[in-house]
């Protein structure tokens, strides 16, 4: 554990410590010194990597097609690597990879307004006015954060992202939003973290007559943020970030451009990539968004130009990559949306919000995958008679099963109500084994 | 060090009431800040003298404060004690100027004796430049965002609120304005609200659904698909609402580049499309149904001659069962939610039967006045900020800890409860805290744009079809590191001739005077005693005996990254 780490344990009496060591010993010497403490990160750590697709993908021309139906639309399935899976033509790569993918083709969730959507699909809770639930990677944070001693970054890590919020698990467990290059803005310099130390003892002084006054959690809250900042912009986990750096304490390699390449050169191919070295330094949550799926006109060209070129190219990589790692069974993947769209093709040639009957992308994680779970009717307006309906908590369930999370947690609201993990949801049985 | 921040006493509801019907000085757009302020600062203290009479029975504030106070009985809680003037001028200030008061401002009035200093600096105030900056940034965020939306001039947009918060025009006309707008974008700067709502080809389904939450408060975007689960809403109500916005057209005009030879985009504007009879929709059985424009029983003709925004318009004013029109009672939510952070409902955006406000009575009553008042939006700012509840301190007691709206409990305003700053307030105060804003900080054009800049990096659109956004600037890791490293907060805690730490340094005064310095124009408070001799221990240690200078310089980036300089109490 490096010094950094004691930021918050023992605060005052390791930044005075702090400021007198920054005068007395070479600065270089001293901050090498500490980011040379690292530990090497443990093996077998769980991790989830959620891929977020903004706007609400039309998953009836993805991973559910209904060539037969007047709703069926411009394209046709192909077969995967899973015996009876068909998925879209245009994800041919993908389709390679379904050993170790699995789809939902029976979720049915109501909320088909984006905000509500969103919130629902990550909290798995409806949105309630009195309370902010944790969106899931918060969830993960506050469950596995704590056992990571090496970790130095946030536990949950959102690539492009911004809407989820920790709620009343509390803002230490808010994701840590970084756009796909990585870069972090407002790091220090070098000198500026010598003189940072001084400052900060300074801090600690001034703001604890103000943190000791009767006003609630919001000034400890700002304490806890600026400690996980100070972790964050000392450690050399940080390179994890820089696709271009390379850190050998840590297993990672300046990523080569036919890495790159593989993963695809867009915003959503670099955030997978990002995630992967991410997993590799031990963060237990990433979210990785993609957005522009909110096709109320022209889905299908959008589609077959722009979004699912890149989709499955990202999707196909990050599998194979995992794989060859060796990490893939400690990784569950997911895939989705706010809802998914209307069957009904509408008179601009586009879907509009559709809840009551869509599909989800898991894998990895050591998941029985190569399976498609549920399904829809012939024309996909509904779940098919005798198939089971999940729901988002059903979708999390599975994930902490697979991350060794217990499914019976239950956390606390500020108000002292019993809040279940993923609102009760139950392990989706074919997935678990 | 105590002497200036004795509490002032109150001196509402006395003199408060009768002061409402006073004329304030309209206030002249002129980036220049100082002399206008002091003008201002004159007007009001010359109108206050005018207005000392007695209370009137039965005053909005005294029911205001009589109904709050029956709350606190009932639930067996006591309110905190009434707010310091330290306390309290920061608060004003962020609340109503958008930042906090610079080193002068707040020793001004910290040294005024005067029992009426407090209402005397909220008309002051009102009276600000800054006063209508910050109003224009809340409802042009409210209206278009923060980020930018495709075709859709900000600018545009700002100058109409500015106009309308500079002249003080009722809220009926801004909102009637907006909702019947048409023309170019930069000419009429009220269609942007229009423009940003449609981004996508839906029919107008986003603009009714942005309408009707945010200048009439009703949620009813999800009878969009279905009936409203919980109230009597019905499907039809959603398309009945949006019948009347299917005449607005947008329209993206292109130009010529002459250097490229390409075309690029030029202006766009609003125009009037003909529409006429039923708009149709798909119930969830997938039976088609029609619906006609009707809003709350009225019925408008849906035949081609009608300007259908335009009766939307007339409408909006109209009483609904003898209770205020909904745009009353949504401003009035909102901006009661402005100054305690909490409104009646919660969101402050879905009234109605199904969500109970927490203060039914204070909601009618305020929203009834409004409306008697004409809409007049600063009359609404001096009730609110006359009330007990806002004048109290925003440390808790023994009494009222369970007083919580963040632990999900009914609000019940017996303390100010804690509010993050927003990032232009955030912005915007640093700016004042480092004298930025004395060493020419440009015009009102380049101002904003530099302020526009420097939030992009906090922005994250999500590219649907609602437009919709978010801040990661809400107490996260991006915030902290950009409080701790960034640009801004190296160029606020400057020791270049012109700085505030230069000025400060170079002043005659002993090391205490200095230090109280820095902690009034940051905190907008005196150090108490041990704060002085704890910081002056740390000036003089070892770090700091070699530069002073390093050392003040540190003392002001820790009192501007403190928790209390970044939340609002």
């Amino acid at each position: 554990m490096s010094l950094w780490n004691n930021y918050g344990m023992n605060r005052r009496h390791f930044m005075q410590h702090m400021a007198t060591a920054a005068a007395t010993i070479p600065a270089m010497n001293f901050l090498s010194h500490v980011q040379a403490n690292a530990d090497v990160v443990k093996a077998n750590q769980k991790s989830c990597i959620l891929m977020w697709m903004g706007g609400g993908p039309p998953t009836i021309d993805i991973w559910d097609l209904k060539p037969e139906s007047k709703n069926g639309g411009e394209f046709k399935p192909i077969d995967t690597a899973a015996s009876g899976v068909q998925i879209s033509e245009h994800m041919p790569e993908t389709a390679k990879m379904f050993q170790d993918l699995s789809l939902v083709r029976s979720m049915s969730t109501r909320e088909a307004d984006h905000g509500r959507g969103r919130y629902y699909m990550q909290t798995a809770y409806v949105p309630n006015p009195t309370v902010v639930h944790p969106t899931f990677g918060s969830v993960v944070s506050y469950e596995l954060g704590k056992n990571r001693t090496a970790l130095e970054i946030p536990a949950f890590v959102s690539v492009d992202g911004g809407a989820g919020q920790a709620g009343f698990l509390g803002m230490t467990h808010a994701p840590f939003v970084v756009d796909n290059t990585g870069r972090i803005r407002n790091a220090p310099t070098e000198e500026g973290k010598i003189r940072l130390a001084d400052r900060l003892t300074m801090l600690a002084e001034i703001e604890s007559s103000f943190m000791a006054s009767r006003r609630g959690e919001l000034p400890g809250a700002h304490k806890d943020v600026y400690r996980n900042a100070v972790n964050l912009m000392t450690s050399k986990q940080m390179t994890a970030f820089d696709a271009a750096k390379a850190e050998a304490s840590l297993g990672l390699e300046a990523e080569s451009e036919a890495t790159k390449e593989a993963y695809g050169k867009n915003g959503f191919g670099q955030g997978l990539l990002m995630a992967r070295r991410l997993v590799q330094v031990g963060v237990p949550f990433v979210e990785v968004n993609m957005g522009g799926w909110d096709l109320h006109a022209g889905v299908f060209d959008t589609l077959k130009n722009q979004r699912l070129p890149q989709l499955d190219k990202g999707i196909a990589a990050i599998t194979a990559d995992l794989k060859q790692r060796g990490m893939l069974d400690n990784t569950v993947l997911v895939w989705m949306g706010e809802f998914g769209r209307t069957p009904r093709i509408n008179q601009d040639v586009g879907r509009d919000h559709w809840a009551a009957s869509w599909s989800v992308m898991m894998g990895g994680g050591g998941l029985k995958n190569g399976q498609a779970v549920g399904a829809t009717d012939k024309d996909g307006l509904q779940i098919a008679d005798g198939s089971k309906a999940y729901l988002p908590g059903d979708i999390w369930a599975t994930v902490a099963m697979a991350m060794g999370i217990p499914v019976n947690t239950v956390h606390t609201s500020k108000r002292g109500r019993p809040m279940k993990l993923a609102n009760g949801g139950t392990p989706i049985q074919e997935l678990i084994g | 060090m105590q002497s200036t921040s004795e509490k002032t006493k109150l001196i509402r509801p006395s003199n408060w009431v009768v002061c409402f019907g006073m004329t304030v000085a309209v206030c002249s757009w002129n980036p220049a800040a100082g002399a206008e302020n002091k003008a201002a600062e004159k007007t009001s203290s010359s109108a206050a003298t005018d207005a000392e009479k007695p209370a009137t029975e039965g005053s909005i504030v005294e029911f205001i404060d009589q109904q709050l106070r029956q709350g606190w009985v009932d639930n067996e809680i006591q309110p905190s004690e009434a707010a310091t003037d330290e306390e309290w001028i920061r608060r004003i200030y962020l609340d109503l100027c958008g930042r906090i008061p610079t080193l002068e401002e707040a020793n001004g009035f910290l040294k005024d004796e005067s029992p009426r200093k407090r209402f005397v600096l909220i008309e002051t105030l009102l009276a600000h430049e800054d006063y209508v900056r910050n109003f224009t940034t809340i409802w042009t965020n409210n209206s278009i965002g923060r980020g930018a939306p495709r075709r859709v001039s900000r600018t545009g947009m700002e100058k109409f609120y500015r106009e309308a918060f500079a002249k003080e025009r009722p809220w009926n006309e801004i909102v009637v304005d907006i909702v019947t707008a048409s023309g170019h974008y930069e000419e009429n700067g009220a269609v942007n609200y229009t423009l940003a709502q449609m981004q996508m080809p839906d029919d107008g389904v986003q603009l009714t659904a942005m309408t009707t939450r945010l200048f009439l408060g009703l949620q009813v975007q999800c009878t969009q698909c279905h009936n409203h689960p919980f109230n009597k809403w019905q499907q039809d109500q959603f398309w009945e609402y949006n019948s009347f916005f299917r005449q607005v057209r947008k329209e993206d005009h292109r130009k010529l580049d002459p250097n490229t030879g390409r075309m690029v985009d030029d202006y766009s504007e609003v125009t009037w499309q003909d529409f006429s009879g039923p708009v149709y929709y798909e119930k969830r059985s997938g039976v088609m149904q029609v619906a006609f424009p009707r809003f709350e029983g009225h019925e408008v003709d849906p035949g081609a001659d009608t300007d259908r925004r335009i009766e939307f318009g007339k409408l909006l004013t109209e009483s609904i069962d003898g209770q205020p029109p909904h745009i009353a009672q949504a401003m009035v939510n909102r901006m009661w939610s402005h100054f305690f952070g909490y409104g009646f409902t919660r969101p402050v955006d879905d009234m109605g039967p199904h969500n109970p406000a927490s203060h039914p009575e204070l909601l009618l009553r305020l929203s009834q006045e409004f409306v008697a008042s004409g809409y007049n939006i600063k009359q609404l700012i001096r009730t609110i900020c006359a009330t007990e509840a806002y004048g109290l301190g925003s440390q808790f007691n023994d009494k009222n800890k369970t007083d919580d709206p963040a632990a999900g409990e009914m609000p019940l305003f017996s303390h100010l409860y804690l509010k993050s700053m927003q990032a232009e307030q955030m912005y915007d105060s640093l700016i004042v805290a480092s004298n930025a804003h004395q060493s020419g900080r440009g015009g009102w054009s380049a101002q904003e744009e530099q302020r526009q800049k420097w939030m992009q990096q906090f922005v994250v659109a999500f590219e649907n079809d609602e437009n919709d956004e978010s801040t990661t600037f809400n107490g996260t890791i991006p915030q902290a590191l950009m409080m701790m490293n960034s640009e801004l907060i190296d160029k606020a805690c400057s020791i270049e001739r012109g700085s505030f730490l230069f000025e400060t340094m170079s002043k005659p005064g002993s090391e205490p005077q200095k230090i109280q310095d820095l902690y009034l124009a940051a905190l907008s408070r005196h150090p108490t005693r041990s704060e002085i001799s704890k910081v002056q221990k740390m000036l003089n240690a070892n770090s700091y005996r070699t530069n002073k200078l390093n050392g003040y310089q540190d003392l002001f980036w820790a009192l501007l990254n403190s928790n209390e300089f970044v939340l609002i109490h």
